[in-house]
């Protein structure tokens, strides 16, 4: 947090950090009372890499998401072009015509296809995008029960031998009851992951794209204003998130090896709650990328801690539900106090002995120098 | 003439609505000339046109409180389901413990169901408004536990509404020609209409979404006004959910109104509103309701396969989003104006009178930029 450095008193925060710290407050507040409340299970590393084993789909889908909502949009078809891509991928391999390859450029196919087709109609269009991304939810939801039915059990031995495939790391693990130690393991679809998040978080952070981005999302009439091919960098947006989400189909079926009807469902929903709480918001030029992931471990948390707390399985949505309330108050409360910071900073300097002090005086010689050196330069 | 051309103007918005509608009658008149035909049985009308009606009851009155809450909060609630699943629980267990039941053991359950209404619309409400909340964040609760409260509040699976009057509510009473869930939706429709006409609800609803700092400005809170138009959100859902489960004549709380407000925020944008809040119309909204209904069953009468039915409506839903896009219409109108230039021009050119063309080309850019 470059902001956060004592050198520089006067830079705010940006809004975009607040709500990720926060965010990272909440997960390592949640995560200390799993630990409090089931020291046995929370403590094995094992139970917060499956976070990751179980649910690297829904990672991935939450990421694309957030790219979304950070243009100031919403793409509510990630879920169903996942179960898509889990059903096509699975009938391609076991008509046994394509290869592991071949599935995989499948799966960014479809996605792309359906992530061009947002992009265009939503950036070059102007269509609001809820709407098509609902037609788009029905379309892919369509080609999946034309496709295939009933759940298909993938048996191709490649791909089983993939499924398989885990990484062990040796150093970690925890000592079972009979004194074998059991080293921690981590899934193919983790390392997607992982490389995903790093990839995105470059592209949003230094990238010309991601300032674009959140300029767009923030004001678009200023973006255009400042130059910023607006319908472009929607476009990409809506493009990007389209192939995140046929990469996470594709995870998806690494994950569970069958593509069902079923697979995918509600990740839309699940993307959007892991999204909020991780600091993102609806409106959009908000939001840090990070803030993705750790509000889908919040959620995961979440889910699990009332699992092992044994809530009954009604009580359980409405607990999750009660989470979510919390921490939207929450993070709107925070906001608004801020924002009434703010107001009062907006105050003349000589209202405020703090900023009469040091304030300008500070400033001053910064401002000089740079004027002393646009002056050299036009010499 | 100016003044048809004025009332005309006025109504231009509903002009894509209707004639989706047109041509979708049209499609099913082709597959089958007895498409409008009523018949009369036991005194009672069925045919298409009645069950058309009769199906898009709840979506009807849902789209109703959804184009005010999409009007003034510039977002939609995603949980008017679950409200309405929540409401209707509340309405069968008061039916189902008040022993006999007569027409005002039911009257007093519906306005218990529409207090319920109140209060999730209150909660969906002061989220919204009072906490800066987006809408769909804000009502992301409800959905996500609403269904789950409901299911607590029947207590088992699915409880049955089996008495005389809930069944006539949900069919027909008898001696009345018409089904019962036609007549209430009229009658909703028709105290919106007056709402909207006696008082100042939908100005302030507009000014509001529109501009919220300028509302304020001008005297209009817009808080107060967005929860208001959660508040009657509310209200629809549990009408929707009233009407829904005395249809259905048992409460499953999984299944009742599920994906609703999908269809129910198509509807909205269907009749020309923007998602984006702002000017609203309700008769859009209405005929939007009805088109997705006739949709739906006009893809079930060209027997198309039925797993494909959603894939067909998502490939429907885009040609006409496509159609109806500003920049596809600006493009069509250049297009036109073009090509009338051209063809005014070539006239012009075979006369010889050069100087007409000029002054016909003018005249068309005039026009133009008016």
């Amino acid at each position: 947090m470059g902001t956060l450095n004592p050198t520089k008193p006067r830079t705010r925060m940006s809004n975009s950090t607040l709500l990720f710290i926060i965010a990272g407050i909440i997960f390592l507040l949640m995560y200390g009372i799993a630990l409090l409340s089931f020291p046995v299970s929370f403590r094995q590393f094992q139970t917060f890499f499956d976070f990751f084993n179980l649910n690297a789909a829904l990672f991935i889908v939450t990421l694309g998401m957030c790219i979304v909502m950070i243009g100031g949009g919403i793409d509510i078809s990630v879920g169903a072009v996942c179960g898509l891509v889990t059903m096509a991928c699975a009938v391609l391999l076991q008509s046994g015509t394509g290869n592991i390859w071949g599935a995989f450029f499948l799966a960014l196919g479809i996605g792309l296809a359906f992530g061009l087709m947002h992009g265009y109609l939503i950036a070059y269009l102007e269509i609001q995008p809820f709407i098509i991304t609902l037609a788009g939810m029905f379309l892919a939801q369509g080609l999946l029960t034309t496709l295939h039915k009933e759940p298909l059990n993938v048996t191709v031995p490649a791909f089983v031998a993939l499924r398989r495939f885990t990484i062990e790391i040796p150093w970690l693990g925890t000592v079972n009851r009979l004194g074998v130690f059991i080293p921690c393991e981590i899934k193919p679809g983790v390392i997607v992951v992982v490389v995903l998040v790093v990839l995105y978080a470059v592209l949003m952070k230094w990238s010309r794209f991601g300032r674009n981005l959140y300029a767009v999302g923030g004001n678009r009439q200023s973006a255009r204003m400042l130059g910023i091919n607006v319908k472009k960098t929607i476009f990409l947006s809506y493009v990007l998130c389209g192939l995140t989400a046929g990469i996470s189909g594709f995870v998806f079926l690494l994950t569970t090896g069958a593509g069902n009807i079923g697979n995918g469902a509600l990740y839309e929903i699940k993307a959007i709650a892991a999204n909020v709480m991780g600091g993102i918001l609806l409106n959009g030029g908000v939001g840090n990328l990070l803030g993705a992931p750790i509000g889908t471990l919040t959620l995961l948390t979440i889910n699990e801690l009332i699992r092992a707390a044994g809530v009954q399985s009604n009580l359980q949505a409405i607990v999750s539900g009660l989470l979510l309330y919390l921490f939207i108050v929450l993070q709107s409360i925070i906001m608004s106090l801020r924002d009434r910071r703010k107001f009062r900073l907006a105050l003349p300097p000589w209202l405020k002995p703090h900023l009469a002090a040091g304030g300008e005086r500070d400033r001053e010689p910064r401002i000089r120098k740079a004027g002393e050196k646009i002056r050299k330069q036009v010499k | 003439m100016p003044r048809l051309k004025a009332q005309f103007d006025r109504l231009s918005h509903l002009f894509l609505p209707l004639s989706v509608l047109v041509i979708l009658l049209i499609i099913n008149l082709i597959k089958g000339a007895d498409y409008f035909k009523i018949t009369m049985v036991n005194g009672v009308f069925y045919g298409n046109i009645p069950n058309i009606l009769f199906g898009a009851s709840e979506l009807v009155i849902l789209s109703v409180g959804m184009t005010l809450v999409t009007a003034a909060a510039r977002g939609q609630d995603i949980s008017i389901g679950e409200s309405g699943a929540i409401s209707s629980a509340i309405f069968v267990q008061y039916v189902l413990q008040a022993g006999e039941v007569t027409i005002w053991t039911i009257l007093a359950g519906f306005l218990i169901s529409c207090v319920a209404g109140l209060v999730i619309g209150a909660f969906n409400g002061t989220l919204v408004s009072f906490f800066n909340v987006q809408p769909m964040v804000a009502t992301l609760i409800l959905f996500l536990g609403g269904r789950s409260i409901a299911f607590i509040i029947d207590g088992k699976v699915s409880p049955i509404l089996a008495n005389p009057i809930s069944n006539q509510i949900g069919t027909v009473i008898p001696g009345v020609p018409i089904q019962t869930p036609i007549i209430l939706t009229a009658v909703f429709l028709a105290l919106v209409a007056v709402v909207l006409k006696t008082t100042n609800l939908r100005l302030y609803v507009e000014a509001v979404g529109i501009n919220p700092s300028a509302a304020r400005l001008n005297g209009i809170n817009p808080k107060k006004v967005i929860f208001l138009t959660f508040l009657l959100m509310g209200v629809c859902s549990a009408i929707a959910g009233f009407i829904a489960v005395n249809k259905a004549g048992r409460h499953d709380s999984v299944n009742l109104l599920k994906f609703i407000m999908m269809d129910a925020i198509l509807a909205v944008a269907l009749g020309e509103n923007s998602l984006g809040g702002g000017k609203f119309s309700i008769t859009g909204s209405i005929i939007g309701a009805y088109t997705i209904e006739v949709l739906n069953r006009t893809l079930l009468r060209l027997e198309v396969n039925p797993e494909a039915i959603k894939a067909f409506k998502a490939v429907f839903i885009i040609i006409l989003m496509v159609i109806a896009s500003p920049v596809v219409r600006v493009s069509a109108r250049k297009f036109l104006d073009k090509a009338k230039t051209f063809v005014a021009g070539y006239s012009v050119r075979q006369t010889g009178g050069l100087n007409k063309a000029v002054v016909s080309i003018t005249d068309s850019s005039v026009k133009k930029e008016e």
